[in-house]
């Protein structure tokens, strides 16, 4: 077996990122007495530049290499520039957070990044063990930074849970893949393809494997029954942290989710499907019924998150319809823009969190919002743009999130889907809705005055705008999708 | 051509701009600032729209997107304009008749608390028009209607600690509602059979169109949807039996009386018509419809200006048959005639609604014509002017008037389609009615004994006409002159007397017999439309000169000299004449019933169903089993699933594990 050097240029934007990760560890050891402000200036330079090179490396060729494990496409340059801005921003929400909390140590930056690679390799997987990697790489960054606060008792116990039940996942993922690879013969996903397109393996065993897949997915996504670390971790977390796992994860969940099913296993499509449904409808019920129960608002954005995963499952269910792959590009494309517009919006109501947060005090129950109008009109109407959103009002993103996927569901002829999903959307109207009515119609709680970083306070004004302006201007991003997934197919 | 693009953009943002700053930094701006900027913008709108005309003159058409909303299934969401002959001429009404009300209303609302949002509102309603009339596809058509809907709600209740105001702009908005309802149908047939919302494409498709039928129904297609679009016209343009808003908007200060509710808005229903002539003109059932509507309102509202008495509301009934008449030519295929009259209605109609408007300052915000008498003399240059809006609106040869009412006239002579016999009668007698209420509102306000100052506010227990807005009656104090207004006020009444005298002598060729309309307007061949009328015109005054001596012309004179015998010289006539037919007076007092009749049945019947429904559906049913069920239901689960989250790791493990185990006894047994 003769060792081909392989090509290193697809992969620049990873090797670069680890690359300046272990740069970072070296640095911050050195200059231990700004080792925060490095380590954090560092990470965001570093992300800016990976995101030029993503940029520039962009286009609409498919480029393999490292043994065909490893795959460069616009999907994933897409999805890897928007993981980017998540973390970036996520950083820049957190970091006042941290500091009030004596919790900004220079790993914590330093876990971020290796997360954003693992997130990376997740993306541009085109072998189940690199996926595999990346994942682990992915978890355990994130395990670690939801213990970031070691003397927290609920913090450590959210870690735990974390870790543990992520642990099972990743073993049940494990399993699923073999089960595939002993079915098919192949690791790589278009090997998979090829040994499904020719009928090979047991049905039953691939069946097996599909499934152990789908729970360690399902995990990821954090949808039910596999969401029960969901509301927990979200509420044990730091808030810094909570957002870091609810926005860009998702990116590389969904992006999983493409390379394994889509990319892997499209043959099996109708199997995975009524899978996804079985999931789907038990997100989008119980996460917006159990919102409403929640007073803390940290536990209801989880179950928020839960039913926007099962939303955007609905997508991914609606792709092939009795053999019929003609819907596929537009279910994917809107699931894709659904992830997208999910983070962009999960992005600002944490950072809402965090902004009305400050040392020695969570702002973490629903009513430490009520009459933020007083106390803030500007960011009251900021937090009233990203609830309506969620809730899926017209005009702003998350209508038109809703929209194509509904439009999808419809277009494959599940309209009792499409029915249950308004309907459940309706009552989850009421707990978004709530939070606008505490902060309009409610006397505030707490008078203090909002304190934040001037650049905190910049950009999420600037994220709250971009959620009611792409609202007005969804084509662009829609396309965007639609054409990055044509060019990756 | 972007350089134009600009332009066009730049006509609705410009009004755009100006309402945003009136409204949002009316305080910081103060009362000029508000009214300098709004002006500005509608300056700015009218210049560029002198700059479009020009340019379309030259053969520049434009039909294009400027921004895509949203593509759905095909259907596309999009802002876009189209720029033609009809585009133009409606644009340049628009912000002209709109410039000339933002320069009055300095006067008329200079002691208004809310002078600002007063500049901000019609500096909106000016852009939401210009929208729909610059559209090229059914939505932003639809936004545009619903917009202007919306400001002439704000408007007519401007006023809002008043009562009235507010019982009239529900009541518009209502009535409208029904309307739109019937423009929706008809826009959703469009979109579910043609698949398209842009105009040049419905167009395209048209022929086939017409040959479908609606399914399920048998209907023809095509004349449903003319019917569905026609009911939308109806209700913004006020035609029997959707008129009854129309005299209530009154209740309105007069600059948008004039501005909304006479000039522009009210025909727009006039406009959507005969943008969609490639569509009419496919459905003769529809064209018999719209004409005998037009001819009913045309005939039957004139009579109900006879016996107001509050000047505003004699204007208003006059719009109401003026808009008739426009419907009338609509109905004859004269799509051309029904826009020429738009046009030169817009102008008079604007004019005698400021002079109304500047009566109304002069006699201290009294309305009551009883009250009035011998203005002339205090209020001269009103006086002129409100005499040429008169003669405009008689349609006095060489007067604008004159030549869009006389083509009307002619056109419904020379058409064949059935109605037309009934729709020629409504509008000869609609002359003499039109002369007759038009003079004796001239005589009783300008001409004859002095009868202001005297103490009128006994009078306002008997005359249940003016009653709604009696609280704002000021009224002259015994001994007190009326004056004239101050120039903001006159120079409008003089900028707009101009064109309404000159504008149908210059413009009557070009527009009716040249080619001007030729790339907006579309009359099938079997439609005679005006082109008999063509065959025989001689030139504007030619024409003028054969007017004297046509049965128009005979009446309107009837009606003027009838109305100065009666007012002038012997006003006991009209007042036996009304004991002796008292029972007539009476049904047009009450304006045929509409109200009552409104009242009776659908609103007490509506009242009926809603408080039926309201007890057995929604508080039984809805709030009983649904909403509080439900909720009840939603709350029980939320419970239960909080319970389920109990904190504990293994029950975690536990869940997932029988997911797994779900997902696999399923799927493993299914495939």
């Amino acid at each position: 077996m003769n060792f081909v050097v392989p090509d290193f240029y697809p992969a620049a934007a990873e090797i670069f990122v680890a690359v300046m990760a272990l740069a970072i560890m070296l640095a911050t050891t050195f200059a231990r007495r700004i080792a925060t402000a490095l380590a954090y200036g560092l990470t965001q330079v570093t992300l800016m530049i990976a995101a030029v090179i993503t940029l520039f490396s962009a286009d609409a060729s498919t480029a393999l290499t490292f043994s065909n494990m490893y795959i460069s496409d616009l999907m994933g340059s897409l999805l890897k520039l928007m993981i980017y801005f998540a973390v970036a921003v996520g950083l820049l929400y957190g970091r006042s957070y941290l500091a009030d909390r004596k919790m900004d140590r220079p790993e914590y930056f330093l876990l971020a990044l290796l997360m954003t690679l693992g997130m990376m390799v997740m993306v541009s997987a085109n072998h189940m063990l690199s996926m595999y990697i990346g994942l682990e790489l992915m978890s355990l960054s994130l395990y670690a930074m939801v213990a970031f606060d070691r003397e927290s008792v609920r913090s450590t116990e959210a870690a735990m849970k974390y870790f543990v039940l992520g642990a099972l996942a990743s073993g049940m993922l494990l399993y699923g893949m073999s089960m595939i690879y002993g079915a098919t013969g192949s690791m790589e996903f278009s090997g998979i393809t090829q040994a499904l397109y020719h009928q090979a393996g047991n049905q039953t065993v691939l069946l097996f494997g599909v499934v152990f897949l789908m729970a360690g997915l399902a995990f990821k996504l954090g949808v039910v029954p596999f969401h029960m670390w969901v509301p927990d971790v979200y509420h044990g977390a730091p808030t810094a942290v909570t957002l870091m796992i609810a926005t860009a994860p998702k990116l590389a969940a969904f992006a999983m989710t493409m390379r394994l099913l889509v990319f892997g296993l499209f043959e099996l499509a109708q199997h995975w499907q009524s899978m996804l449904m079985f999931l789907a409808v038990l997100s989008i019920v119980l996460g917006n019924v159990a919102a409403i129960a929640q007073t803390n608002i940290k536990r209801m954005l989880a179950y928020s998150g839960i039913s926007h995963m099962g939303f955007m499952l609905l997508a991914l269910l609606s792709g092939v319809v009795e053999g019929d792959r003609h819907f596929a590009l537009n279910a994917y494309s809107s699931a894709m823009f659904y992830a997208i517009s999910y983070v962009i919006m999960g992005l600002a109501s944490f950072g809402m969190v965090i902004l009305l947060s400050r040392a020695g005090f969570e702002a973490e129950r629903i009513d430490d919002f009520k009459g933020l109008n007083k106390r803030s009109s500007w960011f009251a109407a900021m937090m009233m743009i990203v609830m309506f959103s969620m809730a899926g009002i017209p005009f702003f993103i998350g209508f038109f999130a809703k929209f194509a996927v509904l439009q999808a569901v419809v277009a494959a002829g599940y309209i009792w889907l499409a029915v249950l999903a308004v309907l459940m959307s309706l009552i989850g109207a009421y707990y978004y809705l709530r939070v606008v009515k505490l902060m309009y119609f409610d006397e505030p709680e707490d008078t203090a005055p909002i304190h934040a970083p001037a650049d905190v306070r910049l950009i999420l004004s600037v994220n709250g705008l971009a959620i009611a302006f792409l609202g007005l201007l969804p084509q662009g991003l829609m396309s965007l999708c639609a054409s990055a997934l044509i060019a990756s197919f | 051509m972007s350089d134009m693009k600009a332009l066009y953009l730049l006509v609705p943002l410009a009004p755009l701009a100006g309402a945003i700053l009136a409204g949002l930094f009316g305080r910081q701006l103060g009362r000029s600032g508000a009214h300098g900027v709004t002006i500005l913008g509608v300056l700015v709108a009218f210049l560029a729209s002198v700059v479009i005309f020009q340019d379309v003159r030259n053969g520049h058409l434009f039909n294009g997107t400027v921004y895509t909303w949203m593509e759905s299934g095909g259907l596309k969401f999009e802002i876009g304009f189209l720029i033609d002959p009809l585009t133009t001429m409606m644009m340049l009404v628009v912000t002209f008749v709109s410039l000339m009300v933002h320069i009055y209303t300095i006067g008329y609302m200079k002691d208004d608390p809310g002078y600002q949002r007063f500049f901000s509102y019609i500096s909106l309603f000016t852009f939401s028009m210009l929208m729909l009339v610059m559209s090229n596809n059914f939505l932003q058509l639809f936004f545009g209607w619903e917009a202007v809907g919306l400001v002439s709600y704000l408007l007519i209740g401007f006023w809002h600690d008043r009562p009235t105001a507010i019982y009239a702009n529900l009541k518009a908005f209502l009535v409208n509602r029904v309307g739109d309802f019937g423009f929706l149908l008809g826009i959703g047939l469009i979109a579910a059979y043609a698949g398209s919302l842009n105009y040049a494409e419905v167009f395209a498709k048209a022929e086939g169109l017409a040959a479908m039928e609606m399914a399920g129904t048998g209907w023809p297609l095509m004349t449903a949807i003319c019917i569905c679009l026609f009911i939308g016209a109806m209700g913004k343009s006020a035609q029997v039996p959707l008129h009854v808003w129309l005299p209530d908007s009154m209740e309105g200060p007069t600059p948008i009386s004039a501005l909304i509710h006479a000039a522009t808005m009210v025909t727009a229903g006039i406009f959507m018509v005969a943008r969609m002539s490639p569509l009419f003109e496919l459905s003769d059932a529809a064209l018999s419809f719209v004409l005998v509507i037009g001819a009913t309102t045309a005939l039957f509202m004139g009579f109900l200006g006879i016996v107001q008495n509050d000047i505003k509301r004699v204007v208003a009934y006059s719009t109401l048959s003026q808009l008739g008449y426009m419907t009338v030519a609509l109905g004859v295929s004269a799509y051309s005639a029904a826009v020429f009259h738009l046009m030169t209605h817009a102008f008079f109609k604007a004019l005698l609604f400021l002079g109304a408007g500047s009566v109304i300052i002069g006699m201290h915000h009294d309305q009551d014509m009883r009250n009035m008498g011998g203005l002339r003399k205090y209020m001269p240059i009103t006086w002129i002017t409100s005499l040429l809006g008169s003669l405009a609106l008689i349609g006095f040869p060489l007067f604008s008037g004159f030549y869009s009412k006389d083509s009307i006239i002619e056109a419904v002579h020379a058409a064949t389609i059935p109605g037309a016999g009934y729709a020629l009668v409504c509008v000869l007698l609609g002359v003499f009615v039109t002369a007759f209420y038009s003079f004796r509102m001239y005589f009783l306000v300008f001409h004859g004994e002095e009868r202001f100052g005297k103490a009128h506010h006994d009078h306002h227990g008997d005359h249940e006409d003016e009653e709604p807005s009696s609280d704002h009656h000021h009224g002259l104090a015994p001994g007190q002159k009326p004056h004239e207004s101050p120039w903001v006020v006159t120079l409008p009444l003089v900028l707009l007397a101009i064109p309404s005298v000159l504008i149908g002598m210059i413009t009557i060729e070009p527009m009716l017999f040249g080619t001007w309309f030729q790339s907006a307007i579309f009359v099938a061949d079997n439609h005679v439309g005006l082109s008999q009328l063509a065959a025989s015109f001689t030139g504007a005054f030619g024409m003028a000169a054969h007017g004297l001596v046509t049965a128009p012309f005979w009446l309107a004179m009837a009606g003027v000299v009838l109305s100065w015998y009666f007012y002038m010289r012997r006003p006991d006539i009209p007042a036996a004449i009304q004991r002796r037919f008292s029972a007539i007076h009476t049904v047009l007092e009450n304006k045929y019933y509409f109200d009552r009749f409104n009242e009776i049945v659908f609103a007490a019947g509506a009242r009926v169903l809603g408080t039926g429904l309201w007890k057995g559906g929604d508080r039984a049913l809805i709030d009983g089993v649904a909403v509080n069920g439900s909720a009840r239901l939603v709350g029980w689960v939320a419970q239960i699933a909080r319970l389920v989250q109990t904190g504990h790791l293994y029950q975690y493990a536990l869940a997932m594990i029988v997911g797994v185990f779900v997902l696999l006894t399923f799927w493993l047994n299914l495939g």
